[in-house]
């Protein structure tokens, strides 16, 4: 990891930044600052210049962070730029998916991640689309198998839906309840559920609350 | 008695059965509605979330060390490497470089703890399928791992042995001759259950030709760790993105050719081999030096994101984080390598017997905390 990590610093530093160094006596990495890694355009980067010559105009942000490539994508080119990237690139391993939610953000509210993989080189992208709340997100589950329980656990516990998802219905929480848990704007506390799972025995408001209630 | 119900019942060729989620052999709380034909698996679906406790939330208002013990509650059988994948993510995102010692003791407890996860793998696999006696001198062995864990850092099973920069603790004196004493006399001990069940005729009967997946379909169903590995897959996070020092030390991947649950138990067998290599390689090579490196107080990772994984006993753990420059993450997410492998199992079963559903499960080496995290 040190070694990559040192690559990662220095080629993600902008040029210029790490002067300086070169007078004083050499410090260990460890006893020394941390070489923070800055996020800078990665439009040049070959892996970018690749999905781009494949379907063209599909990306419009190219950032590289800690030496990890960040394509942000158009909402309606996810799917065909998901399938290039699939059958022409060859990511054929659809390591991750994810959502982070970032309310009031005017570009959407949501991001959602998928973290690719491919095999041929060992190399890594992450492929990021802006949702606004409310706006359907096309699924993957065509493209990558895997995606179908990682997209379900985004609904549940973000609330957007995938549209063309085989079965897509809550994983992690019962299907009675309610809210999102992982939105922001959901309470750390929780929520009051007594009343979606026992209507008759608990009224609205009166079940139990989850994470203990303010007694 | 000629009761329509029974003659219904009789007549009945499809039937669909709930397993679990209180059956022991589910490994934790697993719930499957299986759709049977007799006793041939026409599909099964895996219903959880009975352990969900909302960790990746919790994640959002601790501390980065405040976030460490919430991962021992994930993989509650590996807990050091999911430390091992926090303190990493963060530790990049800061562009925190460890020192040396701090990533040898790193590896060192990181390939105990995929020691102590194959052994119980080992133990409670064999157990379903029937074989009794494995359970007994892998728990002796496993034990044996936890007293080392407890005499670095208290803890024998949440660990919380790792901290953004480094490690919390120096060895305690006498550990390294302990822990050399410990794998000395492991590799015998392998050969001994290997002795019990590779030629075993009935393990063979229950696991050659069990639970099948070809390895195009392990990387569609994203499979990592053992499962991958058995479909002749060599891939191995340890060798693709080297962590701590792993590429410093020689070590093998091992892989099968059938991808069945026998090739499996046999790469889980060499990679505890493995592990006693990487160990000691690790002990006769543990640099002097500091064990923290110079990181603030408060850890404030900038802001950004990136995404870092170990490998896991089970598979590829990764942790993305997003950071918006705070002391606590904005986004915590896991990618459980146990999650993803539990979604292949149905493709796994689909036309084999009900009795191999338990073999397959066993295989797989989930464990509830980390898929319902």
């Amino acid at each position: 990891m040190a070694e990559e990590e040192k690559g990662a610093a220095q080629a993600s530093a902008p040029p210029g930044a790490p002067a300086g160094d070169a007078a004083a006596p050499p410090k260990a990495p460890w006893e020394d600052k941390p070489a923070t890694p800055v996020p800078h355009d990665a439009s040049a980067h070959p892996a970018v210049a690749e999905l781009e010559a494949a379907v063209p105009g599909a990306v419009a942000e190219a950032v590289e962070m800690a030496g990890q490539v960040t394509v942000v994508v158009p909402l309606e080119r996810l799917l065909a730029v998901c399938q290039a990237l699939k059958g022409q690139l060859g990511y054929g391993f659809l390591v991750d998916l994810t959502v982070v939610d970032w309310p009031g953000r005017e570009a959407g509210r949501f991001d959602v991640v998928y973290w690719l993989h491919r095999h041929r080189d060992e190399s890594r992208l992450r492929v990021k689309v802006r949702v606004a709340e409310g706006q359907e997100v096309p699924s993957v589950t065509p493209v990558w198998k895997v995606a179908n329980w990682m997209e379900r656990e985004a609904f549940d516990m973000f609330g957007l839906y995938f549209g063309g998802h085989p079965n897509l219905e809550r994983i992690l929480t019962w299907e009675g309840f309610s809210g999102h848990p992982l939105r922001k704007d959901f309470p750390l506390e929780g929520i009051d559920t007594g009343a979606a799972i026992y209507p008759d025995v608990f009224p609205p408001g009166g079940g139990p609350v989850a994470g203990g209630g303010e007694e | 008695m000629e009761s329509a119900h029974l003659k219904a019942f009789a007549d009945a060729e499809e039937m669909e059965i709930s397993f679990g989620p209180q059956h022991p052999s589910t490994h934790g709380v697993l719930r499957l509605m299986v759709k049977v034909d007799g006793e041939r698996i026409l599909d099964v679906k895996p219903i959880i979330g009975y352990l969900h406790r909302g960790t990746e939330k919790l994640f959002e208002r601790e501390t980065y060390n405040g976030c460490i013990p919430h991962t021992d509650r994930m993989d509650y059988t590996a807990a050091v490497t999911n430390n091992q994948g926090l303190v990493g993510a963060v530790e990049k995102l800061m562009g925190i470089t460890i020192p040396p010692r701090a990533a040898y003791l790193r590896m060192i407890l990181a390939e105990l703890q995929r020691l102590a996860s194959h052994l119980v793998w080992l133990a409670t696999h064999a157990l379903d399928i029937g074989a009794q006696t494995p359970y007994f001198y892998c728990f002796e062995e496993r034990d044996k791992i936890l007293d080392l864990f407890e005499e670095y850092c208290g803890a024998r099973l949440t660990t919380n042995c790792m901290r953004v920069g480094g490690m919390p603790f120096e060895l305690t004196a006498g550990w390294t001759d302990r822990c050399r004493a410990f794998i000395d006399q492991f590799p015998a001990k392998v050969a001994d259950w290997e002795r019990i069940l590779t030629k075993n005729r009935i393990w063979r009967e229950r696991t050659v030709g069990v639970g099948v997946i070809s390895a195009a379909d392990a990387i569609e169903w994203g499979l990592t760790g053992p499962p991958l590995r058995g479909s002749g897959v060599r891939w191995d996070i340890r060798k693709v993105f080297p962590y701590d020092r792993y590429d410093e030390v020689e070590f093998d991947i091992p892989i099968g050719t059938n991808g069945d649950t026998y090739d499996r138990y046999l790469v889980r067998m060499e990679e505890m081999r493995q592990s006693v290599r990487i160990i000691r390689q690790c002990l006769e090579r543990l640099p002097e030096g500091p064990v923290m490196a110079k990181v603030p107080k408060v850890i404030k990772p900038p802001k950004g994101e990136v995404y870092f994984s170990v490998e896991a006993p089970k598979g590829e753990l990764g942790y993305y984080l997003v950071s918006e420059g705070g002391d606590t993450p904005y986004r915590l997410h896991v990618r459980p390598a146990c999650f993803i492998n539990l979604q292949a199992l149905p493709e796994m079963v689909r036309g084999q017997l009900v009795a191999d559903l338990v073999a397959v499960i066993g295989t797989l080496d989930i464990v509830l905390g980390e898929i319902d995290r």
